[in-house]
């Protein structure tokens, strides 16, 4: 570069430098993975177990029997017949239309992420809303993990932990815990301070305060963030299909690949039709459990 | 209700100290050289607020806000303290700080005999549980919790078992008045029902020490009263030691054994009721305690003439020899039934001096009305008008105490025009 270009040219690194930052950086990563890939690999071994045997749970059952316990899911969280039968007809076309066993791999998956997502975002925002430091270094995290395209924190991921299962729940986890971590932060900071120094003046213990009073009336809030959760797990899984996750999303992945419409529609609205019932089955119960809290 | 108000404040103005009828106990709390600043850098600008500074000057020189300023008082075993004082004097931070809800910048805080300041975090949690709880002026319930788990609440965080909770929150309950409410939700209620609730939930405790901060301010006036009521009815059984906040001056005249009054975090002004109705400090208090209707918020006793002439006898003769010794041209004439009314001197004149020794009897009395010296001045005053010859005034024992002469009465209320000609006249 020369001198005086500054002015109309952006002073930039030249292609030599770009090219050994990258190599430095992607050559550190690879031998941190050759280093410890099988330890990490080793560590979600469990988990790895656990989504085999529910996915073999819901593949083996037989079709009625995991429609019947979903229906009775929908009826206790919902006290609902309207969405009991709903979910029970939405399932029986989802197999009648062959996307069965699809349907039953990205459940597995989505409920376990989901379920992990809960058990990490939980604990965080907790901590956020207790700390006004903590609250500032998370949410910076918080705002690239949902804004990062998701193919980028695909890559280390699998360069870590190879294409399968595990790298989807972590990917799936990463993309959807923000709601979550947010909301129940959200949901403790706007807790009435009076009723909060109330449980204060009567003597009540730091942890006290938190399950009795806290959480509980965070609940319409950190319900909500579940709920999000829950909609941007699903939202994940055809991003998810692209590093080896079965379900629903290949299939989609599939069509838009070989321009089969039908087959993407079809796909797609199993999807829609998944994201439907979880939603309305977690709101129904969030109201119904908090109605108290509305003071109505 | 009246004859607790009264009876209470019988016995503040029987003992000669009027700024604290208790004088004999040791107070219960007791706050010493207490200052509370808000910002960053409380303990600097402590000396400045120590050398005198003022505080719009610190305000404007620091961005500090000085909340308390050297607050020395002492609250006694059994009596309702009030604090009063405008929105933004810094009474809702005093109370706070009894419980070290906040934490003050500099001074001391004994509760009992122990220094509030040096418990650890354990020992006040231990603390707020046993000795002391609050009742708040936007109720501080739990949503989630049902009225009967919100008047438990208190005892499940001591961790006492579900049945004895139950039971005791049951009878609180009731003694509240809100029996059959126990599954509702607060969300349920109306204000003063939850109030109700959130005084139940203090008492439940058993703690000595009752907080209430403004705790009948968010009710409607009915209601508030209702609730200043029942609070002297349990009072009256309870005998609990009450800081009660509030910047009503009616309230705090019906409430309070003492008041303390507050202005700008600097308490300006401590005494009894009466104390403060007649000897206001400076301009501030006499602003608050100008619309007070003091026919209703004071008794007669406290205005009345302790000076009179008592004519315990038999005959005309030991009368007139009675009524020479006083320098009063009348005597209330009494015998061991009490009093039975009004000699003037005139009639005496008229007596022929033979009869002196003719029984003194009601022919030669005036027929003048007694009135109880616990009474309101409001509702003497038909009496009052009724009768020229200044009325006799009876303590609780029939005896006579004093007189209330029209005087005296007009002297005390055209201090300021009552609150009701005040309004017309600026209606008018």
């Amino acid at each position: 570069m020369s001198d005086s270009s500054w002015l109309s040219e952006i002073p930039q690194l030249d292609r030599h430098q770009l090219l050994d930052i990258r190599k430095t950086l992607d050559g550190a990563y690879r031998s941190f993975s050759r280093e410890y890939g099988d330890n990490i690999e080793a560590f979600f071994d469990p988990l790895l177990t656990f989504l085999i045997w529910f996915e073999k749970l819901l593949l083996g059952s037989p079709w009625w029997l995991v429609v019947a316990v979903l229906a009775v899911f929908a009826y206790a969280a919902s006290r609902s017949w309207k969405l009991t039968v709903g979910v029970a007809v939405a399932f029986f076309l989802i197999g009648f239309f062959g996307m069965w066993d699809n349907t039953m791999r990205t459940m597995s998956i989505i409920l376990v992420s989901t379920l992990l997502a809960i058990l990490i975002g939980i604990p965080i925002g907790i901590a956020m809303s207790r700390s006004d430091r903590v609250q500032s270094t998370v949410t910076p995290v918080l705002d690239i993990m949902q804004t990062m395209p998701a193919f980028v924190y695909l890559i280390p991921v699998v360069m870590l932990l190879g294409i399968g299962k595990i790298p989807g729940v972590i990917a799936v986890i990463i993309y959807a815990v923000p709601p979550v971590i947010r909301l129940t932060n959200l949901g403790i900071r706007l807790v009435d301070k009076e009723v909060l120094e109330a449980a204060t003046a009567y003597g009540a213990s730091p942890t006290q305060r938190l399950f009795g009073v806290q959480l509980p009336l965070a609940m319409p809030n950190i319900m909500a963030g579940i709920n999000q959760t829950i909609m941007m797990a699903l939202a994940m899984v055809v991003i998810a299909s692209m590093i080896g996750v079965k379900g629903l999303g290949q299939p989609v992945l599939k069509s838009i690949t070989n321009q089969y419409f039908t087959l993407g529609l079809m796909n797609g609205l199993a999807i829609v039709a998944l994201a439907i019932i979880f939603d309305r089955i977690s709101q129904s119960y969030a109201k119904r459990t908090l109605q108290n809290l509305g003071g109505h | 209700m009246n004859s607790h108000k009264n009876s209470r404040s019988n016995e503040s103005s029987s003992s000669d100290d009027t700024h604290c009828p208790n004088k004999s106990k040791t107070p219960l709390i007791r706050i010493k050289n207490l200052y509370k600043i808000f910002g960053k850098d409380e303990k600097k600008i402590l000396e400045q607020v120590k050398a005198g500074k003022s505080k719009d000057e610190i305000l404007a020189e620091t961005g500090h806000t000085v909340g308390l300023s050297n607050i020395n008082l002492d609250v006694y075993p059994g009596e309702i303290f009030v604090i009063m004082g405008l929105s933004g004097s810094g009474k809702s931070t005093l109370i706070r700080h009894f419980n070290r809800l906040i934490e003050p910048t500099a001074g001391e805080i004994e509760v009992a005999g122990s220094d509030v300041m040096q418990l650890s975090s354990k020992d006040l949690q231990d603390f707020r549980r046993n000795k002391m709880s609050m009742v708040f002026q936007r109720f501080g319930l739990m949503p989630h919790r049902t009225v009967l788990e919100n008047i438990g609440y208190g005892l499940q965080v001591q961790g006492v078992k579900k049945a004895e909770i139950k039971q005791k929150a049951t009878q609180w309950l009731e003694t509240v008045g809100l029996d059959g409410y126990a599954n509702q939700y607060p969300g349920q209620l109306s204000g003063g029902q939850q109030q109700r609730v959130g005084l139940a939930r203090a008492l439940c405790t058993d703690a000595d020490i009752l907080l209430m901060d403004e705790a009948f301010s968010a009710l409607d006036p009915l209601i508030r009263s209702e609730m200043q009521d029942q609070l002297i009815e349990l009072q009256e059984k309870l005998h609990k030691t009450i800081v009660f906040i509030t910047h009503d001056l009616d309230e705090a005249l019906r409430l309070g054994d003492r008041i303390a009054i507050l202005r700008d975090g600097v308490l300006v002004q401590q005494g009894t009721p009466v104390d403060i109705l007649l000897n206001p400090v400076d301009d501030y208090v006499e602003a608050f305690v100008k619309d007070v209707n003091r026919a209703r918020a004071l008794t007669v006793e406290t205005v009345m003439q302790p000076q009179i002439c008592r004519i315990s006898a038999e005959t005309i003769g030991e009368a007139v020899l009675q009524m020479r010794k006083s320098k009063e041209d009348f005597g209330y004439v009494v015998n061991k039934d009490g009093y039975q009314g009004v000699i003037t001197q005139d009639t005496l004149d008229n007596v022929e001096t033979s009869d002196y020794s003719n029984v003194l009897d009601a022919s030669l009395l005036e027929d003048v009305p007694a009135v109880q010296s616990d009474a309101l001045i409001e509702t003497v005053i038909p009496e009052m008008l009724d009768n020229i010859l200044p009325l006799p005034v009876l303590n609780e024992d029939g005896e006579v105490e004093g007189n209330l002469c029209r005087s005296t009465l007009a002297d005390v209320l055209s201090d300021q025009p009552s609150s009701e000609e005040d309004k017309k006249s600026t209606y008018a």
